[in-house]
């Protein structure tokens, strides 16, 4: 394991070892004195706590953010510790070692990966801890654990021999870890899978009383609101606190790395002192950065050679020997993660300690990142996780942890710091604007014979994990499309042009498959036109059956695809009724992708009027996700994903000018409301008990080119650029 | 100044600038932390709370206005309403940061209106944003809590 490496940019922190087998690998140094706190009382190991009362307590080592960890992943562990799921309590994870993410190397919620990485670890711990409190029962009777048993909290053995786990906990936890961890087959799962599991997280979030980051509370503390630079880049030359110092309640005001914030005893006190501080800022190098000039650059860039991450045959030979060329080039825009709980943190940093209490994907990078801020080491920093208000990747970004910390510390008070809304619209790490070029060779039939992608967009992981972007590819920038699930026998050539805009981006629910995978599945509905064939045939005809190549996006290597693909496509065109007359203005459109190891197939049904104005009418998906830990909640994230993904793929927008973001609320960044979601969304889940595949993101991209295929099934216009506002369907 | 309105049918009398929203009386001054804030214009609905009845965005109300007033939150709400019911049976939440606000909206809704229609739950709710993408289940749950004695 590498060391981080403490640059003296201090948003510069990580130093990544290169790719393992499966998975991207983010080699992090842990502070170890986290590490002796996940298994104090009564633990097996690092995932139970079971006290003399017979409360069990199972940690839950991802962020909460809505997709359901709070319950999928305690199911895991309950299925082999044989207690009742429902009686369990459920803790957050502090950083340790042990709670790290296999399939990305650091103790990190995001890429579709917790129930993936616990499928296993998760039963294993079940299944270890409970061998061990049977170990401790036979032991106390003296007779052999083979002939003891374990259900319902209980251990049971000859004669009517009974003990609680709780009276065995202390005992069990001093017994040998078992090596041999054998766990039932999946014909004996009890939890895993119950189709009327409850959420545990349910009756405390319809009462009020979950614990967001920005509901935290602690004794002494002060409210912090803060300004900014508006302009990305930008710097804080100047305030004037003489009127803020002078306002009842105003505690301090205290100038921190990127900006100015005041302490105060609320926070509308707080916040209305901020607006008398008259901040004066340097625009710094995007001063002039606006959209025209922004693409512009970009569509040059474009032009350029890319780095090819894919290549078969000769793509060019298979051009010119085509019957025909079919060009398009698609633009999608960039997106703010814009979770509704804004960011914010509780932090109380004294000489010797900080405790940092935050709404974070990221818990394990934050002590090093305040540590780095404070001059603390790592071990002094205490990170509690809360539950999170959204996520969907801003909240991997751990900025507005160092900001609390900087402003406690100044302050010499522990401080809850909130982001206004304009705060945090402005102040994002956005999923990344692109420019998609498809050219196609196809045959007199219109059949697919060679083909070149060629994307252009900023890379992510340069910013955040440098070393994993290899030879001119960042792998979160060729998601859905290294993929490409298709046959072009004469050949094909994918490419990628890194291109920095000046406009900070981030890891955003679905990345790179919000932009890779839309065009992609555009462009194809716009072959299966040229061909005049359905759409859905279309793509079924030329499946690539063989096994898949990913060459760069490991988060869903490895796995078969193209007789997953077929079945979700030919169960959503019977789901959908696909190719059913339809009355003029209204239109059908389908889209397929595999994502994080989920493959799905959907149809959206749309009106569209004569202003060029799109309602959503109907959704219908068809959903391989292997295994299904929670059915109810995997259902629940695909109607999310696909909720989310038609607010991006219709009307969501950030610009920039002057280097400022021009959206700083829900009423310029416009996201998706009930009255505009489809009144019909069907979801049909394939049988299967394959590997579990991640559920939280997928979707989010596939029903983006649905929807625009449908757009051109009701409308004849084809939309090249996103969101399918009218302008941009009028345009098509 | 001094202000004193009920919440949850408690006398309260806090002390505050007349400016300061509602939304900050009650969670900072009071501690009602299930009301919650989203952003701060009114634009989402995570701050919804019933002023004598009917529901209001809590960071649009100043509290200097609402001397006398009843105020609802989420806690008030009781946790056995036919609109908690139907959001636990249904599993609603997801992040579940803007619930509070969604259920404030449907029990004002349903208040009104006992059998509310797609386009009465959409004219209603439309206030109300969910980043998670909750909404194919807040429908069917104002359905399902419309049914519900």
């Amino acid at each position: 394991m590498e060391k981080i490496v403490k640059n003296e940019a201090r948003r510069d922190f990580l130093k990544v070892s290169g790719s393992a087998a499966g998975g991207l690998a983010l080699a992090f140094y842990m502070p170890t004195a986290r590490m002796a706190q996940a298994a104090d009382g009564g633990s097996p190991n690092a995932w139970v706590k079971i006290a003399a009362d017979n409360t069990v307590t199972i940690m839950v080592a991802r962020s909460e953010m809505g997709q359901d960890v709070y319950t999928s992943m305690p199911m895991l562990v309950a299925e082999e510790l044989e207690v009742d799921i429902n009686a369990v309590q459920v803790e957050f994870a502090p950083p340790a070692e042990v709670y790290i993410n296999s399939l990305l190397g650091g103790q990190l919620t995001g890429g579709s990966t917790a129930v993936r990485d616990g499928w296993e670890k998760l039963r294993k711990a079940g299944a270890s801890a409970r061998m061990m409190l049977v170990a401790a029962a036979a032991d106390n009777w003296g007779v052999d654990a083979s002939k003891c048993s374990a259900a319902n909290g209980m251990v049971k053995g000859p004669g009517g021999k009974k003990a609680t786990y709780g009276s065995v906990a202390a005992k069990a936890s001093t017994m040998e870890v078992p090596k041999e961890v054998p766990l039932k087959p999946a014909s004996q799962f009890k939890v895993v899978g119950k189709t009327k599991q409850k959420r545990l997280d349910t009756a405390m979030k319809v009462r009020g009383t979950a614990g967001f980051g920005i509901d935290t509370v602690v004794p002494g503390m002060k409210y912090a609101a803060v300004a900014m630079p508006p302009m990305m880049g930008g710097s804080l030359i100047s305030y004037d606190d003489a009127r803020a110092k002078k306002m009842p309640g105003v505690h301090s005001v205290v100038q921190y790395s990127r900006g100015v914030a005041v302490v105060a005893n609320d926070y509308w006190t707080a916040k209305k002192a901020v607006a008398t501080l008259d901040p004066q800022w340097d625009a710094g190098p995007n001063a002039d950065l606006d959209m025209t000039s922004l693409w512009s650059k970009m569509e040059d860039a474009s032009n350029g050679a890319g780095a090819v991450f894919r290549e078969s045959g000769n793509a060019d030979q298979g051009l010119a020997q085509a019957d025909k060329m079919i060009t398009a080039e698609y633009r999608l825009p960039f997106q703010s993660h814009a979770p509704l709980e804004p960011q914010n943190t509780t932090a109380h940093v004294t000489a010797d300690k900080a405790v940092i209490i935050t709404p974070t994907q990221f818990q394990q990078l934050v002590p090093h990142v305040v540590a780095g801020a404070t001059g603390l080491k790592p071990e002094q920093v205490e990170v509690q996780t809360t539950f999170l208000g959204g996520g969907f990747g801003r909240r991997v970004e751990v900025d507005y942890c160092i900001d609390a910390a900087e402003i406690s510390q100044a302050a010499g008070v522990p401080v809850k710091m909130v982001w206004s809304r304009e705060d945090d619209m402005t102040h994002d790490s956005y999923r990344p604007a692109g420019i998609y070029k498809l050219t196609a060779g196809v045959d007199a039939n219109g059949k697919l014979q060679a083909l070149k992608f060629k994307s252009t967009s900023p890379s992510i992981s340069s910013r955040l994990f440098p070393s994993i972007v290899k030879d001119g590819v960042d792998p979160f920038a060729v998601e859905g499309i290294d993929n490409f699930p298709y046959l072009a026998d004469a050949g094909m050539n994918f490419s990628y042009v890194m291109h920095d805009t000046g406009v900070q981006v981030g890891y955003w629910r679905g990345v790179s498959h919000n932009l890779n995978a839309v065009a992609l599945e555009c462009f194809i509905d716009e072959l299966a036109k040229n061909a005049g064939a359905d759409p859905i045939q279309y793509r079924i005809d030329m499946l690539d059956m063989g096994s898949t190549k990913h060459a760069w996006s490991g988060l869903s290597a490895g796995v078969p695809v193209g007789a997953r693909m077929k079945t979700v496509l030919e169960e959503v065109k019977k789901k959908s009724r696909f190719g059913k007359k339809m009355p003029a203005g209204k239109g059908q459109g389908v889209a397929v992708m595999e994502g994080y190891n989920t493959v799905i197939a959907i149809v959206a049904e749309v009106t569209v009027d004569s202003t060029m104005d799109v309602t959503v009418d109907k959704v219908t998906a068809v959903v391989d996700g292997g295994t299904l830990i929670h059915p109810d909640q995997a259902l629940a994230q695909i109607q999310g994903s696909i909720n989310f993904g038609q607010g991006a793929g219709m009307i969501s927008e950030i610009t920039v000018k002057n280097g400022t973001v021009q959206q700083d609320n829900f009423d310029g960044y416009r996201a998706v409301r009930i009255n505009e979601t489809p009144r019909v969304m069907d979801v049909h889940f394939v049988k299967s008990d394959g590997a579990p595949g991640g559920l939280g993101e997928p979707a989010t991209a596939v029903i983006v080119p649905a929807l625009a295929n449908a757009i051109h099934a009701a409308s004849g216009k084809r939309v090249r650029t996103f969101p399918a506002l009218p302008e941009n369907v009028a345009a098509g | 100044m001094k202000v004193s309105f009920k919440v949850n049918g408690k006398s309260e009398t806090v002390e505050v600038s007349s400016d300061t929203p509602l939304l900050w009386v009650l969670r900072d001054t009071l501690g009602y932390t299930g009301t919650k804030f989203g952003c701060g214009k009114a634009l989402c609905g995570a701050c919804t709370v019933h002023l004598n009845g009917r529901a209001v965005r809590s960071c649009q109300t100043q509290i200097g206005s609402i001397a006398g007033s009843d105020v609802t939150t989420i806690e008030g709400l009781g946790g056995n309403h036919k609109v908690q019911r139907a959001w636990e049976a249904l599993d609603v939440p997801q992040c579940g940061y803007c619930q509070p606000g969604q259920m404030m909206s449907a029990s004002a809704l349903l208040s009104t209106n006992k059998n509310p229609s797609d386009e009465d739950i959409d004219a209603f709710m439309s206030g109300n944003l969910c980043r998670c993408g909750t909404y194919p289940r807040i429908r069917a749950a104002i359905k399902a809590a419309a049914k519900m004695s």
